[in-house]
C-alpha cells in the first residue's frame, strides 16, 4: 500500500479537528472582547463538549448526534427558554441596553464647555470626507483623517495640523450637503493633538466639550455641570436624580411576576387579554370543525364507488394547499378589499351590498374564518379519505342488506370509526390555529382594533399576533411583556399538547 | 358492491355532482379572478372574469422590466421580484441541505445505535416541534440582534441569520428519516461490517444509496418549509434588497398603495413553481412516508 494517502488519512482528521479548535477559541475570545460574556461562555461550552465528543471513544453514538441536536438546542429549544427569561425582565425600548452599555452613554455625554468655537469646513475626499477646523486667532488649522459619514454612532476623530497633510484639501462641500450630514457630524468628537475635545456646535463650527458625567466609585454619575448625582436603581432599571426622576435612557433588570400580573391584574392588559383569548379559542374550534365537515363529506362524496370523475375533482379541491400560504392570503386580502375587491364587486352586482369586511369586527371575523376555512379543508380531506378506506367494506355491505340509507351509514359506522384516531389529528390542527399567526397577520393584522383599549388590540387578533404587535409593532417595542404572553402562550401550548397525546395513545391502544 | 339501487339514485349521483362542481368553482375563483388580474391594464380596473383587453404590463414589471403606460410614462418595476424569489430560493435551498444533513445523520444515530438516554431524546424531538417558532419571536429577534454585536454577517437583515434560525428545525425530519431507515433491513450494513467498513463507511456507502427516496422527500419537504415561512423571516429582515419573497409580497398590498394587477403577476410568477413542487412532493411525500411507516 501506499504510504502517503495512509499518513494523510491517519493525520487529517486530528489536524482538522485541531484548526476548527482554534478557530472556535479565536471567535470566543472575539466574542469576550465585544462584552458578550454569555455568548462567549455559550460557544465556549459547546466547542468543549464538540471536542468532547469527537475524541472520545466512549461517544461514539453521539458523533452523529451531535451535530443535529446541537443545532436544535440552540435555535429552537434556547430561544424558547431565553422567551421565558425574558418574560420575567423590563426589556423594551425603554430599556434596551444592559447596565454596562447604559452606563457607558452617560459616559459619552458631552457639553459644551469653556473656550471659543473653531471655525469649521467639511471637504470631500473621494466618496468620504475630512473635516478642517481652523483657529483664526492663534493661526492654526487641523485637517482630519477621511471619514465616510454613514451612520451615527458616536465617534472620536483625531485631527492633525493642516501642514502635514500632503495632498491638497479640496473646497468646501456646500453649505447644503453639510446640513444633510449633520447627523452624522454630529457623532462626531474631534480631538486636538493637544487633547482638547470638540463637537460640532454649529453649521460653521466646532465648540469645545468635556465629558458631562464622571463615574463616582459608588458608582454614581457626577454631573459636572451642575453637580448632581445620578443613582442607578435596580429595581426600576433606570438612572435616577437625587428627586428620584427617571434619566433616559434605561436599562435592563429583572422584574421578578410584574409582566405576568400586568396582563393578568392590570386593566388596561387584562381586558383586552381575555377577548383576545375567547376569540383565539373560538377561532381555533370553528376553523377546524367547518374545515374537518367539510373535508368529512368529501371524503365520504370520494368514497362512494357511483360517483365518476374522482381523480379529477380530488385534484381540484387539493389545490388550495398546495399553494403558498402567503400568496393565497394576500390573494383573498385583495379580492375581499372594500372599495375595489372583486368578491364586493361581484355581490354589489347581484344583491346591492357592499359588505365592509376589514373595518366591520364581525365580517373581518367571518372573513378569516372563510379563507381559513378554505385554506385547511384540503387536509382534512385527505385524512379521512386514508381513513375511510381503512374501514372494512363488509361492514357496509352489511347495513345495505339491512336497508340503511347513507345518512345511517355515515353516522353508525363511518364517523364512530374514524372518530378515534381522527381525534389527536383534530386537536393537533387546533394547536396549530390557536397559533395561526401568519393568516391573521397577512389578512387583516389584527384590526379592526378594539376603540375601548388603551393598549392597541384587535378584534381579529389571536393571542400569537397580538404579542407580536406589542413586541414588533404599535405599542414601543415591550419585549418583557411581549414574551410573558408568549411565556403563558406556551402553557396553553403544552396543555393542548398533552390532551393530544392523550388521545393518541387511546387510539394506538385501540388499534391493538 | 351488487345491490338494487332506487329512483332516488340516480338523483343523488346527480347532485352530488353538481355540489362538487359548484364547490369546485368556489375553490378555484381565487385562482382564476387573479390569472384574469394579472392580464388586465391598471392596478384599480375592475372588468369580467375575462379580460376584453390583454396587457401584459404586470408581468413585465413583475419580471423587473420597465414598461411604457399609453401616456407615454415610463412605469418602473416598484418591488424587486425576482430578487426576493431569488433570496427565497437560496435561503430555502441551503436550509434544505444543512437540515438534510444534520437530520440524516442523527437518525442513522437513532435508528441503528444504542445510547443513554435515546427514548428521552427522541421523545424530546417530537415534544420540541409541538412549539412553533412563532412563540420565540422575541428571543429569536435578541439573540442575533446581539450575535449581530458581534458578528454583522449573521446578525439582523442577514441571510446568515435566517439560515442559523431555520437549521434548527430538524425535530420532524429526524422522525421521518428513522421511520425509513427502520425498515432497511439491518444485515446489508452489517455485511459491509464483515468486509471491513467502518460504521462511517457502512454509514455513506451502504445505507445513505438505499435512502435517496426519503432523503428527497425530506429535502423538498425543508425546502418549501423554509420558502413559505413568514414569522421569523418578518423579524429578521427588513431592508427591501435582502427581503424574501414572503415577506416582501405583503407590501404590494397596503392600502395607500394599493398595487392589485403587479401583485397578481407577481404571485402567479412566484406562487406557481412552488405549487408544482409542492404537488410533486406530495406524490413522493405519501409514497415515502408509507414506505417508511410500514414497519414503523
Amino acid at each position: 500500500m501506499n504510504p502517503a494517502p495512509s499518513a494523510l488519512k491517519r493525520w487529517s482528521p486530528p489536524v482538522l479537528l485541531a484548526v476548527v479548535l482554534l478557530a472556535a477559541l479565536y471567535m470566543v475570545t472575539l466574542v469576550h472582547a465585544a462584552g458578550e460574556t454569555l455568548l462567549a461562555g455559550t460557544m465556549l461550552i459547546i466547542s468543549a463538549l464538540a471536542l468532547w465528543v469527537y475524541t472520545s471513544p466512549r461517544t461514539y453514538a453521539y458523533r452523529y448526534l451531535f451535530p443535529g441536536i446541537a443545532t436544535a438546542l440552540i435555535f429552537v429549544v434556547f430561544p424558547m427558554v431565553y422567551t421565558m427569561s425574558i418574560g420575567f425582565t423590563n426589556y423594551s425600548s425603554k430599556n434596551l441596553l444592559k447596565f454596562p452599555r447604559a452606563t457607558q452613554y452617560f459616559l459619552d455625554e458631552t457639553y459644551q464647555a469653556e473656550g471659543e468655537p473653531l471655525a469649521f469646513t467639511l471637504h470631500a475626499d473621494g466618496r468620504e470626507f475630512r473635516v478642517r477646523l481652523e483657529d483664526a486667532d492663534a493661526g492654526h488649522a487641523y485637517v482630519s483623517r477621511p471619514v465616510a459619514l454613514k451612520n451615527t454612532d458616536l465617534q472620536d476623530l483625531k485631527v492633525e495640523p493642516a501642514e502635514q497633510l500632503k495632498a491638497a484639501l479640496g473646497d468646501p462641500v456646500q453649505l447644503k450637503d453639510v446640513i444633510a450630514r449633520q447627523p452624522q457630524l454630529k457623532a462626531l468628537t474631534a480631538i486636538l493633538p493637544d487633547g482638547r475635545m470638540l463637537r460640532m456646535t454649529g453649521l460653521r463650527q466646532f465648540g469645545p466639550v468635556q465629558p458631562l458625567y464622571e463615574k463616582q466609585a459608588d458608582g454614581r454619575l457626577l454631573n459636572k455641570q451642575d453637580g448632581s448625582f445620578l443613582l442607578p436603581n435596580f429595581d426600576t432599571g433606570f438612572y435616577e436624580t437625587a428627586s428620584g426622576e427617571r434619566v433616559q435612557p434605561g436599562f435592563q433588570v429583572g422584574v421578578g411576576w410584574a409582566n405576568f400580573q400586568r396582563i393578568f391584574t392590570d386593566q388596561a392588559f387584562q381586558q383586552p387579554f381575555i377577548r383576545i383569548f375567547v376569540w383565539t379559542v373560538v377561532f381555533s374550534a370553528l376553523t377546524v370543525f367547518f374545515g374537518a365537515a367539510l373535508g368529512m363529506f368529501l371524503a365520504v362524496l370520494f368514497n362512494w364507488d357511483a360517483l365518476r370523475f374522482k381523480g379529477l375533482y380530488r385534484t381540484l379541491l387539493f389545490l388550495p394547499y398546495a399553494v403558498p400560504g402567503f400568496i393565497s392570503i394576500l390573494v383573498f386580502k385583495g379580492l375581499f378589499n372594500n372599495n375595489f375587491g372583486e368578491i364586493n364587486l361581484i355581490l354589489e352586482a347581484l344583491f346591492g351590498i357592499r359588505p365592509a369586511w376589514f373595518s366591520d369586527p364581525l365580517l373581518a371575523k367571518v372573513m378569516l374564518l372563510i379563507v381559513n376555512v378554505w385554506l385547511g379543508y384540503p387536509y382534512m380531506m385527505v385524512i379521512c379519505m386514508g381513513l375511510i378506506k381503512a374501514i372494512p367494506g363488509d361492514l357496509y355491505e352489511a347495513s345495505a342488506v339491512a336497508g340503511a340509507g347513507p345518512l345511517t351509514n355515515f353516522f353508525r359506522i363511518t364517523l364512530p370509526l374514524i372518530m378515534k384516531p381522527l381525534t389527536p389529528l383534530l386537536i393537533s390542527a387546533f394547536a396549530f390555529n390557536f397559533n395561526n399567526f401568519v393568516l391573521v397577520s397577512l389578512l387583516t393584522g389584527g384590526r379592526p382594533d378594539f376603540l375601548d383599549t388603551s393598549v392597541p388590540a384587535g378584534t381579529t387578533d389571536l393571542l400569537v399576533s397580538y404579542t407580536y404587535r406589542i413586541a414588533f409593532q404599535d405599542s414601543g417595542a415591550q419585549y418583557g411583556l411581549a414574551a410573558a404572553i408568549s411565556t403563558v402562550i406556551f402553557a396553553m401550548v403544552a396543555g393542548i399538547s398533552l390532551l393530544q397525546m392523550r388521545f393518541t395513545r387511546i387510539a394506538r391502544d385501540d388499534k391493538r | 358492491m351488487a345491490i338494487v339501487l332506487d329512483k332516488s339514485h340516480r338523483w343523488r349521483v346527480l347532485a352530488a355532482h353538481a355540489f362538487l362542481i359548484g364547490l369546485i368553482l368556489l375553490v378555484i375563483f381565487p385562482f382564476l379572478m387573479i390569472l384574469s388580474i394579472s392580464l388586465r391594464p391598471g392596478n384599480f380596473a375592475a372588468g369580467s372574469l375575462i379580460p376584453e383587453h390583454i396587457s401584459l404590463e404586470h408581468w413585465k414589471l413583475a419580471l423587473g422590466i420597465s414598461y411604457t403606460a399609453p401616456d407615454g410614462r415610463v412605469v418602473r418595476p416598484e418591488f424587486p421580484v425576482l430578487l426576493w424569489l431569488w433570496n427565497s430560493v437560496k435561503v430555502a435551498a441551503l436550509t434544505a441541505v444543512i437540515t438534510l444533513s444534520l437530520s440524516t445523520t442523527a437518525a442513522y444515530a437513532f435508528s441503528r445505535m444504542k445510547f443513554r438516554g435515546k427514548q428521552a431524546s427522541l421523545a424530546g424531538l417530537m415534544l420540541m416541534q409541538m412549539f412553533p417558532s412563532v412563540l420565540a419571536l422575541v428571543a429569536i429577534y435578541a439573540i442575533f440582534d446581539r450575535l449581530g454585536n458581534v458578528f454583522p454577517s449573521v446578525g439582523i437583515d442577514s441571510h446568515a441569520s435566517l439560515l442559523l434560525a431555520y437549521s434548527g428545525g430538524i425535530a420532524l425530519h429526524v422522525w421521518t428519516i428513522k421511520g425509513y431507515l427502520d425498515t432497511i433491513p439491518i444485515e446489508i450494513e452489517e455485511a459491509a461490517k464483515v468486509d471491513g467498513a467502518t460504521p462511517w463507511q457502512a454509514f455513506r456507502l451502504v445505507l445513505l444509496p438505499m435512502a435517496v427516496p426519503i432523503l428527497m422527500v425530506v429535502f423538498l419537504l425543508a425546502f418549501i418549509g423554509a420558502i413559505i415561512e413568514y414569522p421569523v423571516a418578518s423579524i429578521l429582515l427588513h431592508e427591501e434588497a435582502k427581503l424574501t419573497l414572503a415577506v416582501g409580497s405583503k407590501l404590494f398590498l397596503y392600502e395607500q398603495k394599493y398595487l392589485w394587477g403587479d401583485f397578481a403577476a407577481a404571485a402567479i410568477l412566484s406562487g406557481l413553481p412552488i405549487t408544482v413542487v409542492f404537488i410533486l412532493a406530495q406524490k413522493w411525500m405519501i409514497s415515502g412516508l408509507t414506505a417508511g411507516g410500514l414497519k414503523g
